[in-house]
C-alpha cells in the first residue's frame, strides 16, 4: 500500500516545527513513531501534505522524577517505558499499559506523546493516565501551557492541541506512600486492540481509601474517567463489597458500542470485572507499598 | 517530494533519491535488492518485514525510509559470513524453525537482537520477544527450540571468541549484527 505523496521534514528544534506547522496549517502533521499515522496514510486515511518529523527535536526524550511528578518526554518509546525499573516500581500502571501497546517491535518506535496525541480511544495510555490525574504540557510559538489529561483528551480524534503547539511532555503526580496502581486489558490475542481495558490508582491512609482513579479504554468515544465509581470509593474500606459496587458505577460510566468485539452488553459486563479486579491489583500494590 | 537517502546496510552504504512516501521496506527491496526482507501484511502486524534499525527490530512496512536515513540496517542478507552460517540460522535450520520461509527473515532478525539482551532466556520469554512475528506454517514450537539452539551456541562462541570469523572485512560487517 503506497501513500499519497508527501514533504518531509525533520526539524531540529521546536521553533523550527512550529514555523513549519503555522507555513502548512491543516496540511501538516506531525510524525513521532509513525505507528498509528503511517498505517492511516497508507489506507489514504489521511494524506497530509507535510510530515514534521520530531525526532530530531531535543528535550523530547525526558524520562524522570522531578519536583514531585514523573516527567515523560512526548518522544519515549513503549519500550523505554517497559524497561525503566523506576516505571516498573513506581507506576506499575504506566508498566501494565506500555506492556500490551500493540507489540514488541511496534513497541520500540511507538511513543507515549503519540499515544496520547493520536486520542484513539482503543489507545492504551490515556485510560491509566487519567487514573494517574496526569497533566499535559503543550509548547507553541505562543508560549507553553499545562492541563489536565481530561481536558485534554476532547474527543475520538481530537484534542484540546491549537495552532502550532505540540504535546512536550506528560506529568504523572508522585504517589504518595501506600499508593498503587494497575492496569488490566482484555484482547483477543497480542497486538489487537483492547476489547475492553481499566486502569486504577489508589492510595490508602489508615486502610481507607484517600485517593482513586479509574480509567476505561475502548468503551465509548474517548477514554473515559469513572468519576462516580471514583468518588463512591474514595472514604471507604476497599473491601469486597465496596469494590463490587464500585465496579458496577464503572460499568455504568462506560458508553460501548455493539462491534466486530461484542455486544455493548458484553462489553459493559467486563467492564465491571475489570474493574474489580483491578482494583484489587491497585490495592494490594498500595498495601505491598513497594511496587506502586 | 524526493529526498536524497543514505543508508547503510549490513555494512555497505546504499543512497539515492526516492520519494518521501518510498517506504523502508521498499528501499531495502527495490533500491538495493535486497529482497530477503519480506512483506507479509503491509499492515505492520505480521514481522515480515522486520529489520534491524541501529540494533533495533523495526517493521520496515511501517517506516519510511526518510525517517532512517544515515542508520545501519541489518538484513537477513547479512547474517551469513563467508559460507558459515549465523548461528540463528543453523538454529533454524538444525530445528527445523521453518517450512515455507516467509517469516523466518523477520523472525531471525528479531530473535538476534532479543539475544543480544537476553542470551540465556526461558522458552516463555522467547515467545514473548517473538509475538510481533506471526508464523502460519510451524505453529512456533521448532522456532523456540531454533533460538534457543542460537541461544546456546553464541553462549558458547561467547565463551570461545574468535574462532569463526577470520577476515578483518568480515569482521567489522559481523559486528554489525552479532
Ligand atoms: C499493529 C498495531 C497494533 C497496535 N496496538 C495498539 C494497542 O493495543 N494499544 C495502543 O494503545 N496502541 C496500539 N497501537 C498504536 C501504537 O501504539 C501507536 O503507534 C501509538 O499509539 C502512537 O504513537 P506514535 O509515536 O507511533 O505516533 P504517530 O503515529 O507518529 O502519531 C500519531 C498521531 O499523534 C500525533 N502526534 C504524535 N506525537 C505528537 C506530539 N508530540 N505532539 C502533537 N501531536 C503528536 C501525530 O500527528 C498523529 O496524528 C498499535 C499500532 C499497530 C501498528
Ligand atoms: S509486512 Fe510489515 S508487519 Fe507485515
Ligand atoms: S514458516 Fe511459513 S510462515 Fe513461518
Amino acid at each position: 500500500m503506497i501513500p499519497d505523496d508527501f514533504t518531509y521534514a525533520a526539524p531540529t528544534n521546536l521553533p523550527q516545527v512550529w514555523d513549519l506547522l503555522r507555513q502548512h496549517e491543516g496540511d501538516a502533521k506531525i510524525l513521532a513513531g509513525g505507528q498509528s499515522h503511517i498505517p492511516l496514510m497508507k489506507l489514504r486515511l489521511a494524506s497530509p501534505a507535510y510530515l514534521i518529523d520530531l525526532r530530531n527535536v531535543p528535550g523530547l526524550t525526558t524520562l524522570a522524577e522531578r519536583d514531585g511528578s514523573l516527567i515523560i518526554g512526548a518522544m519515549v518509546t513503549e519500550t523505554t517505558l517497559e524497561r525503566s525499573p523506576l516505571v516498573r516500581q513506581r507506576y506499575a500502571g504506566i508498566y501494565d499499559a506500555s506492556a500490551v501497546v500493540a507489540d514488541p517491535i511496534v513497541r520500540n518506535f511507538a511513543t507515549v506523546g503519540g499515544n496520547v496525541a493520536h486520542a484513539d480511544p482503543a489507545n492504551d495510555h490515556p485510560a491509566m493516565l487519567l487514573a494517574l490525574r496526569a497533566n499535559v504540557t503543550l509548547q507553541g510559538s505562543r508560549g507553553s501551557r499545562t492541563m489536565s489529561l481530561d481536558d485534554f483528551m476532547v474527543d475520538t480524534f481530537e484534542t484540546a492541541l491549537q495552532g502550532d503547539e505540540v504535546l512536550s511532555e506528560i506529568r504523572v503526580p508522585s504517589p504518595p506512600p501506600q499508593s498503587g496502581s494497575a492496569y488490566i486489558k482484555l484482547e483477543r490475542k497480542v497486538g489487537d486492540y483492547a476489547i475492553a481495558a481499566v486502569g486504577a490508582a489508589v492510595t490508602l491512609e489508615n486502610g481507607v481509601c484517600s485517593r482513586v482513579g479509574i480509567g476505561l479504554t475502548n468503551v465509548g468515544p474517548k477514554a473515559i474517567r469513572a468519576t462516580q465509581a471514583e468518588t463512591f470509593l474514595t472514604g471507604k474500606q476497599p473491601d469486597d463489597a465496596s469494590i463490587r459496587e464500585t465496579a458496577r458505577l464503572a460499568a455504568d460510566a462506560a458508553q460501548p458500542t455493539t462491534d466486530l468485539h461484542g455486544p455493548a452488553d458484553y462489553k459493559r459486563a467486563m467492564v465491571q470485572t475489570l474493574t474489580a479486579r483491578v482494583l484489587r491489583l491497585a490495592v494490594q500494590r498500595a498495601t505491598a507499598g513497594g511496587g506502586q | 517530494m524526493t529526498q536524497h537517502v543514505k543508508l547503510t546496510i549490513n555494512g555497505r552504504p546504499y543512497e539515492a533519491d526516492v520519494p518521501s512516501r518510498l517506504l523502508l521496506v521498499h528501499f531495502i527491496r527495490e533500491v538495493a535488492g535486497l529482497t530477503g526482507t519480506h512483506i507479509g501484511c503491509d499492515t505492520t502486524s505480521c514481522g515480515a518485514c522486520t529489520v534491524l534499525v541501529n540494533g533495533t527490530p523495526a517493521k520496515s512496512c511501517t517506516l519510511f525510509a526518510v525517517q532512517t536515513d544515515g542508520a545501519n540496517i541489518s538484513t537477513v542478507e547479512g547474517l551469513e559470513q563467508g559460507g558459515t552460517l549465523h548461528p540463528i540460522q543453523e538454529g533454524f535450520y538444525e530445528e527445523h524453525g521453518l517450512q515455507c520461509g516467509f517469516c523466518t527473515p523477520g523472525m531471525m532478525m528479531t530473535s538476534i537482537a532479543f539475544l543480544q539482551e537476553n542470551p540465556d532466556p526461558t522458552d516463555d520469554e522467547i515467545r514473548h520477544a517473538i509475538s510481533g512475528n506471526l508464523c502460519r506454517c510451524t505453529g512456533y514450537m521448532q522456532i523456540v527450540k531454533a533460538v534457543q539452539y542460537a541461544a546456546r551456541k553464541m553462549r558458547d562462541e561467547q565463551a570461545t571468541p574468535n574462532t569463526a570469523d577470520s577476515s578483518a572485512a568480515t569482521a567489522t560487517e559481523a559486528e554489525v549484527i552479532r
